[in-house]
C-alpha cells in the first residue's frame, strides 16, 4: 500500500506526517487511523479500470465538457462527418433526461449509448464503464463521452478517459475561465465554439479569454472552431488525429496518459481499492514512460477579424507522465508573424509513481 | 450539486475503514479540502448527515480544513499563495508555477471507537 512506500505523500500534505504532525499522534479513548486518500478514491479506481480497458484496445477517450448549448452534440456530428468512416467512433452521451443527442449520433451512423442521469450532475466512472459494456468496440479507435452539460461538477471526475476537451461558446463570455478556474484547469484542449458570431458580438475578445485560461495555471492549446458552419474543424480534426497517433506510440510503449488536472487525490495513486478485501493486482507500470508526437493546428482570429492557421508538429518522450502544453504568446495582436512560446511545463516530481 | 455523490463515497471509505480497525463507530473525520478541489466545505457538511444516517459514521463530527493554493515557481523558485484565477508566482509573477496545494479532497484520517473485544469467559 502507498504508506509503505510513501508515495502518497506530497509536498501538499508532507508536513501532517512528519514528527510530531498531526496524524502521527493519537487520541485518548479513540483509535486514531490515517488514512490520506482521494474522497474520489472508489471512482478513481474505476476509471484506471476504464483507462487500462481503453488502452487494451488501442482506443483513445476523450471526454467533452461545457456548459448546456456550447455545442459538443454539433461538434461530434461535425467530427462524424470529417472522419469519414462512421465505424471508427463510439459515443457516450450524458444527460440529465432524454434520447435526444444520442439520437442525432446514430442519426449519423455511429454508435451511441444514452445515459440518462436522472438529477446527477455529472457522469461516473461506474457510469462510464456500465455503457462501455453496452457498446461495441470491434475496430473502434475513439470514444467520446460527452459529458452533461455544466461547468461545474463533471470536471471532478475521472471517467478513465486520456483527453478532457472543455468548450466554450463565444456566447457564455471571454471570462469563463477565471469563473470556473477548476473546469478550466482540467481541459487538455480548450475549443471555442461558435466562432461566426464574433462578428456580431462586440463583447468577447479571444485573447482575453486565452488570457483567462493562462491565469488559472493552464497551458493547454486554444482552437476555434463553428462546427455547424463546417469552419475550424480541420483543426479539430488534426488534433484528433495527432493525438491517435500519441496513443498509438504509448500503447507501443506500454503507457498511458490521464487528463490534464484530476481534483484530490490525483497526485495519490492508491495501488489498492479501499475495500481491502477484493484484491485486484494492478501494475501501475503502466502510467509511467511516456512518447509521444503531436500535431498542432492553431487558427488565430485576430481583433479585427483576420484569420491565420498554421501547424507543427512534434515528438519527445519521457520518462515520466507529465502535463504538456503549448503557450502562445502574442505581442502586438495585428502583427504578423508573431512570436510563439512553446512552453513544456513537466511535473515530474509530482506525477512519479513507483 | 455533486457534494451529496462525494459524501456518499466518503461514507463507504469510512464504512471500510471501521471494518479494517475493528468496526468501531466513526466519532471524528478530518477531511482537507482545496478551493480547487470542486467541492464546497459547507455543502459537504450539510451533505455529510444525509449520506452517514443509519451508517458507522451516523453522527459523526466532521472537521474540514481549508487548504490553501500554493504555488511553486519554475523560474524564481519561490513558494507562494495564489487564487484560483489568478495562478502567478507572488515573487516574481511569472506564470510558469506548479500548483503544490490547493486541490485536495482528501480523507486524512478517522477517529473510532475503540471496541473492547468481550472477555473470553463471556464467549
Amino acid at each position: 500500500m502507498c504508506d509503505t512506500c510513501g508515495c502518497n505523500i506530497t509536498d501538499g500534505n508532507r508536513y501532517l506526517v512528519s514528527p510530531g504532525g498531526r496524524l502521527a499522534q493519537t487520541e485518548d479513548g479513540r483509535a486514531a487511523v490515517t488514512v490520506l486518500k482521494s474522497l474520489l478514491d472508489e471512482n478513481d479506481h474505476q476509471a484506471l479500470h476504464n483507462r487500462a480497458h481503453f488502452d487494451a484496445r488501442g482506443i483513445l477517450a476523450i471526454n467533452l465538457m461545457s456548459s448546456p448549448g456550447a455545442g459538443k452534440t454539433a461538434l461530434l456530428e461535425a467530427t462524424i462527418d470529417a472522419l469519414g468512416d462512421p465505424r471508427r467512433m463510439v459515443v457516450i452521451e450524458g444527460d440529465l433526461e432524454t434520447e435526444n443527442d444520442a439520437a442525432r449520433i446514430r442519426a449519423k451512423g455511429v454508435e451511441a449509448i444514452q445515459i440518462a442521469t436522472g438529477s446527477a450532475c455529472h457522469l461516473d466512472a461506474h457510469m462510464v464503464h456500465d455503457a462501455l459494456h453496452r457498446l461495441d468496440l470491434e475496430g473502434v479507435e475513439l470514444v467520446f463521452i460527452e459529458n452533461v452539460g455544466n461547468l461545474v461538477c463533471p470536471a471532478s471526475f475521472d471517467l478513465g478517459q486520456h483527453l478532457n476537451v472543455t468548450l466554450l461558446s463565444v456566447t457564455e463570455g471571454d471570462d469563463k475561465p477565471a469563473k470556473y478556474p477548476v473546469m478550466f484547469r482540467a481541459a487538455d484542449l480548450m475549443l471555442l465554439t461558435k466562432t461566426d458570431l464574433l462578428a456580431v458580438l462586440d463583447d468577447f475578445d479571444t485573447v482575453k479569454a486565452e488570457q483567462a485560461l493562462r491565469l488559472v495555471g493552464s497551458a493547454a492549446p486554444v482552437l476555434y472552431a463553428s462546427p455547424r458552419k463546417g469552419a475550424g474543424v480541420d483543426q479539430w480534426l488534426a488534433w484528433i488525429e495527432g493525438e491517435l497517433i500519441a496513443q498509438r506510440a504509448r500503447i507501443e510503449a506500454g503507457t498511458t496518459r490521464r487528463p490534464a488536472v484530476q481534483a484530490g487525490g490525483a497526485r495519490l495513486h492508491a495501488t489498492e481499492p479501499a475495500r481491502g478485501e477484493h484484491g485486484h493486482a494492478h501494475s501501475h507500470g503502466a502510467e509511467h514512460g511516456h512518447a509521444h508526437t503531436h500535431t498542432h493546428s492553431h487558427e488565430h482570429r485576430h481583433a479585427e477579424g483576420r484569420v491565420h492557421a498554421h501547424a507543427h508538429t512534434h515528438a519527445h518522450s519521457h520518462g515520466h507522465d507529465h502535463a504538456h502544453g503549448h503557450a502562445h504568446t502574442h505581442g502586438d495582436p495585428l502583427e504578423h508573424p508573431h512570436s510563439h512560446d512553446h512552453d513544456h511545463d513537466h511535473e515530474h516530481a509530482a506525477e512519479v509513481k513507483p | 450539486m455533486h457534494e451529496l455523490s462525494v459524501c456518499q463515497a466518503l461514507v463507504q471509505q469510512l464504512e471500510d475503514v471501521s471494518a479494517a480497525n475493528g468496526r468501531g463507530a466513526v466519532e471524528l473525520v478530518r477531511l482537507r479540502i482545496g478551493p480547487l478541489s470542486g467541492v464546497e466545505a459547507a455543502l459537504l457538511r450539510r451533505a455529510f448527515p444525509l449520506a452517514s444516517a443509519g451508517t458507522v459514521a451516523a453522527g459523526a463530527e466532521l472537521v474540514i480544513t481549508a487548504a490553501p493554493i500554493v504555488v511553486h515557481c519554475n523560474e524564481c523558485g519561490a513558494s507562494s499563495e495564489a487564487a484560483s484565477n489568478r495562478m502567478l508566482c507572488g515573487a516574481c509573477n511569472s506564470f510558469r508555477v506548479r500548483m503544490v496545494s490547493g486541490d485536495e479532497m482528501l480523507l486524512e484520517s478517522v477517529e473510532l471507537a475503540v471496541v473492547h473485544a468481550a472477555p473470553a469467559e463471556m464467549l
